[in-house]
């Protein structure tokens, strides 16, 4: 059977990780690839790292990151942020990206996926959504969950589907930064409703969290980020838990 | 020496890099003429089936990877274009390994493509699983498979129907899954084919 997948999330700016990270064995906890080699050896399935760098001198920074991930690490990536076309996912591909994500840029301009499907195949096609709760309707925001877009998340997420998504990566930003658990019900409602892998994202606090979530919403994965770059979660404990619930992991 | 074969058919960054990381050493085959000076083989490949093989055939290696005795291993699509044939574009494919490759029946599985980490239990021995344990987990991403065979499955794995993740004949492989995206069990096969 498939198993379940953990992905730490992990925030770049020009070339380095931001937000705090607080491994001990780590010399450098702001460099990427570093933190990347400690999250594979503690069992993570993949990887998605996140570029939020603001300024576009800065971008050729990420191309140079891409190369070094692939070069060292022996798990799969994915490359998010500032990919608004062809040409920049054909770069990410060459510097060695598994899969690249997309999130506004698609809202923006929906044939992008399509025209990155039949490009680099839709196994390469992430479509990233940010969505949050506005008057019991579930929108699509961008930028980070702070733009309200009036596209209902359920109706888009079927459009990128259908466009030629190969994944979904479902972050809700009712339930980002509250460590309250993921949305399972919206989790659960999507995961039924599309035959492509949902990965889950916002809201992870503890162990038993992950638990609920393939439980209750059997999405194929799920994504968090300072659970486990400050060391609430630990991925091998984790694991271990997992196992014990009969939720089959790697 | 390994020669990679490259028809333009996916990146083979990942792939190079992993052989890098491990010591193993490699070249780069483009053209005929470059074919004999190496010892052994990948066929890398991702993406549609029916634009890699035109891909392959135009390099004009194919008459050469048919007759060659030296071990060949396919990785994903390169697995694939080493059977018959392939429902993707119902292309023709070398026919080195008489298996056909099928897309995955939405009715038996849920989530296409197949991505993820996934068991590959051992159906018979063979020197690309030494010190591999059966049923290790290894990464896929692919919508379609080649056919479960007794004769050429050297190991399978389940996704809503039981199909060949590594396949054999004569000196011929292929796998399914990603060897350089699979952790350490990845690095072992590698190495394995390389010795």
């Amino acid at each position: 059977m498939l198993a379940k997948r953990i992905i730490p999330c992990l925030d770049v700016k020009d070339g380095r990780t931001v937000k705090g990270v607080n491994f001990v064995s780590l010399q450098d906890a702001g460099d990427p690839v570093e933190l990347a080699w400690e999250y594979s050896r503690q069992g993570a399935d993949e990887l998605v790292f996140l570029d939020i760098t603001a300024t576009h001198e800065h971008r050729k920074t990420i191309i140079e990151l891409v190369k070094s991930v692939a070069r060292q690490i022996n798990i799969p990536f994915t490359i998010g942020g500032g990919i608004h076309s062809i040409a920049d996912a054909d770069l990410l591909l060459n510097a060695g990206a598994d899969k690249i994500s997309i999130n506004s840029a698609a809202v923006k301009s929906p044939v992008l996926i399509e025209q990155l499907a039949s490009a680099f195949g839709k196994q390469f096609v992430v479509v990233a959504i940010d969505t949050k709760q506005v008057n019991n309707l579930n929108l699509v925001h961008l930028s980070g969950g702070q733009i309200a877009t009036e596209v209902q998340t359920e109706d888009w997420i079927k459009e990128a589907e259908a466009r030629g998504a190969g994944e979904i990566l479902l972050t809700s930003m009712d339930h980002d930064g509250t460590k309250t658990g993921f949305d399972c019900a919206l989790l659960k409602k999507v995961n039924n409703s599309i035959s492509i892998p949902l990965i889950a994202s916002g809201g992870a606090g503890n162990e038993q969290h992950f638990i609920d979530v393939f439980q209750q919403s059997n999405v194929a994965a799920a994504l968090a980020a300072s659970v486990f770059h400050y060391g609430t979660i630990a991925i091998p404990q984790l694991k271990n838990k997992l196992r014990a619930h009969q939720i089959e992991v790697r | 020496m390994i020669g990679i074969i490259y028809y333009g058919a996916g990146n083979i960054f990942s792939l190079s890099a992993a052989l890098e990381r491990l010591k193993l050493r490699y070249g780069i085959i483009n053209q005929d003429v470059d074919f004999d000076q190496y010892d052994r083989y990948i066929i890398p490949g991702v993406g549609h089936a029916s634009p890699a093989m035109a891909k392959l055939t135009n390099t004009g290696l194919i008459p050469m990877i048919q007759a060659t005795q030296k071990p060949v291993l396919g990785i994903c699509l390169g697995m694939q274009l080493l059977t018959n044939f392939s429902e993707e574009g119902n292309t023709l494919l070398t026919g080195i390994i008489p298996l056909k490759t099928q897309h995955f029946d939405p009715a038996l599985t849920n989530k296409i493509p197949h991505m993820g980490w996934n068991k590959v239990a051992i159906e018979k021995r063979h020197y690309l699983l030494d010190q591999i344990k059966d049923e290790e987990y290894f990464y896929f991403v692919h919508s379609y498979f080649v056919e479960f065979s007794s004769n050429f499955t050297t190991a399978s794995t389940e996704y809503g129907i039981k199909f060949s993740s590594i396949i054999q004949k004569n000196n011929f492989c292929g796998v399914q899954f990603h060897p350089e995206k699979s952790g350490q069990a990845g690095e072992q096969l590698l190495i394995n084919f390389a010795k």
